[in-house]
């Protein structure tokens, strides 16, 4: 009410609408570029993506054609039947939800019992996990790829795997989160003569549901998008990740711009349909987290 | 049979009492590490061990296969007068020069122009947040076709506005730009979530009372509003700086490292003496120095902020 009229006795020409749409729209329009930019040349002839100048919007769609011994495969078909893209996608959704699962299982566990339960070497626990948290990736790769290859777990899924198991973050997350509950529900729980594991199971994980959906999306963003451990760490192209594959196929398929932004797509479709669906609880995630991408 | 029936409920109310005295220190002790012993393990296992191990191997020459030597202080030594590291030094300075002030203001900019209750609000955050979740694979390969020197959407804008085209990519000196260009365009939206949080919390009476004392809604920001936001200022600086010293990812995929060298970062060099030549110590040396350096940039703004009265942690 206030601005409307203020800004009324400021100017007389008004706008049908908000300036700020001049500005906002641009800029959106700029960020949306990219992806809608690889969705149409995803779609489009391959020749039309080494043309100059580019057509934006491509003539005809077509969703490519397997390789023949004359000519390299393009799209998504030429994607599929060239390339073990499957098997990379495969290998990224089982790291995703063992990552996801096990996030779930052992910080919320550990969350619970730093912030509510009182036994010997709680405080140094947790200010030694707190501690690990400035610590850079860039100073554990080499001892652990070392590790990692000592044990055999180089080479295999399993090695994309393990470092997702729990994080120092996801244990701090949930520990806070815990802390700001009431302790009365579970005092009552007590009191019923319920043991610590049925008063966390029935009683307060169920209510710890924002701060698992937080931890979920954290956890999926970071173990989906990983490059450079899976990078380190295997070298095998059946155990491959999507994100591991895709820039190494870049690195092998150079100029094949139709199989690259098909490939792409379908590395990232998943994650802008779930941010579609969840963009709330991705917001909250990214203020709470400060993750990047 | 009687007896049993009161036995059970008398040792179920007397086993507090009993746990009391010696209790605590069993009992508790097993559930709480069984609570958090998992995990503990698992975190503590995978980030405080490494480290220390990195640590010693800083001190020693090995290659993974042949016997590990102890050489001191030579790997720190060594880099000191390495000159291709001072260069991958430089590049990663000329990289966080132009992303860090650049994400934070944009990050300003764009949550001041979202705060508002218009009509398509939504529509315009979702196309701004939506790329935070590109992988850094997807935006190499995006950032390779739209600034193709040959094909690229960017050199068509530049010929139709009549500009003349560039090399980008394939260009040493706009090479490190054009990274900068697109890890702003995947992580702008952190910057704006947290400047949008931190402008909701600023007191609207406050607001009133500058525009009641006749400031313009500039004049009002600026005095008023971006004082409120400094804490969220230094953290956002902090945040993208410890990101940019640490940059990698982008850097493989779209240049390499190249052209010759010119994007080059500190941790490139650290994965090309690791992985590639297999220099296990003196990898581990630059990681600590690179550990060393964040650790540093991180308390110089923490006390500088301080001094002027900004709560930032």
């Amino acid at each position: 009410m206030t601005t409307a009229t203020s800004s009324a006795k400021r100017s007389r020409f008004r706008l049908p609408f908000s300036p700020w749409h001049l500005l906002l729209l641009p800029v959106a329009l700029l960020f949306l570029i990219p992806f809608v930019q690889m969705f149409l040349a995803s779609l489009a002839p391959a020749k039309e993506l080494v043309t100059f100048p580019p057509p934006f919007i491509p003539s005809t769609l077509t969703l490519g054609e397997p390789g023949t011994l004359t000519k390299s495969a393009t799209g998504y078909i030429g994607l599929f039947s060239d390339s073990p893209i499957l098997r990379w996608l495969l290998n990224s959704f089982i790291v995703a939800v063992t990552a996801i699962a096990s996030h779930m299982v052992f910080c919320s566990l550990a969350g619970y019992g730093f912030a509510r339960l009182k036994f010997r070497g709680r405080t140094f626990g947790i200010f030694a996990i707190i501690a690990t948290i400035m610590i850079p990736i860039q100073l554990l790769m080499i001892p652990t790829y070392i590790l990692f290859a000592q044990v055999g777990l180089v080479n295999g899924l399993g090695a994309a795997i393990v470092p997702w198991l729990a994080s120092a973050f996801g244990i701090f997350l949930m520990r806070q989160f815990f802390l700001s509950l009431p302790k009365e529900l579970e005092e009552s729980g007590m009191l019923d003569g319920a043991t610590r594991w049925q008063v966390f199971f029935r009683i307060v994980l169920p209510l710890a549901k924002p701060a698992l959906a937080t931890l979920a999306i954290f956890t999926l963003l970071g173990s989906w998008n990983d490059l450079v451990w899976p990078l380190i760490a295997i070298n095998n192209e059946d155990a491959f990740t999507l994100q591991l594959g895709l820039a190494n196929f870049q690195g092998t398929r150079r100029t094949q711009w139709s199989l690259l932004m098909a490939g792409n797509v379908v590395a990232t479709l998943p994650l802008i349909i779930f941010f579609l669906f969840a963009q709330k609880q991705f917001v909250a995630t990214m203020t709470m987290t400060g993750l990047r991408g | 049979m009687a007896t049993t029936d009161l036995t059970i409920p008398a040792s179920r109310g007397a086993a507090p009492a009993r746990r009391r005295p010696w209790g605590r220190s069993v009992a508790d002790n097993v559930t709480g590490w069984l609570f958090v012993g998992p995990a503990t393990v698992i975190v503590l296992g995978l980030s405080l061990f490494p480290a220390g191990w990195a640590l010693l191997l800083s001190f020693q020459k090995w290659d993974g296969f042949s016997e590990a030597e102890s050489v001191g202080i030579d790997n720190y030594a060594k880099l000191l007068t390495a000159q291709d590291f001072f260069d991958a030094v430089g590049h990663t300075g000329l990289y966080t020069l132009l992303f860090v002030p650049a994400s934070v203001l944009l990050g300003l900019f764009l949550a001041v122009a979202l705060n508002r209750r218009i009509r398509f609000i939504g529509f315009y955050r979702t196309a701004i947040f939506v790329p935070f979740v590109a992988s850094a694979a997807s935006t190499g390969i995006l950032t390779s076709y739209l600034f193709n020197p040959q094909f690229g959407l960017v050199n068509n804008v530049l010929r139709v506005l009549g500009l003349p085209q560039q090399g980008w990519l394939e260009d040493q000196g706009q090479a490190m730009m054009v990274i900068a260009i697109m890890s702003l365009w995947g992580q702008a939206a952190f910057t704006t979530v947290i400047y949008l949080a931190a402008l909701q919390d600023v007191p609207m009476e406050l607001l009133e009372a500058a525009r009641l004392d006749g400031a313009t809604p500039w004049q009002a920001f600026w005095s008023v509003v971006w004082p409120q936001l400094s804490p969220v200022t230094v953290f956002a600086t902090i945040w993208q700086t410890i990101g940019a010293i640490q940059l990698f990812d982008l850097v493989y995929t779209t240049t390499r490292g190249g052209p010759l060298d010119a994007t080059k970062t500190i941790v490139y060099y650290l994965y090309e003496k690791a992985f590639k030549s297999l220099e296990f110590g003196y990898g581990s040396a630059v990681a600590y120095v690179l550990f060393g350096a964040t650790l540093l940039i991180t308390v110089i703004v923490v006390v500088y902020s301080r001094r002027r009265g900004i709560e930032a942690f």
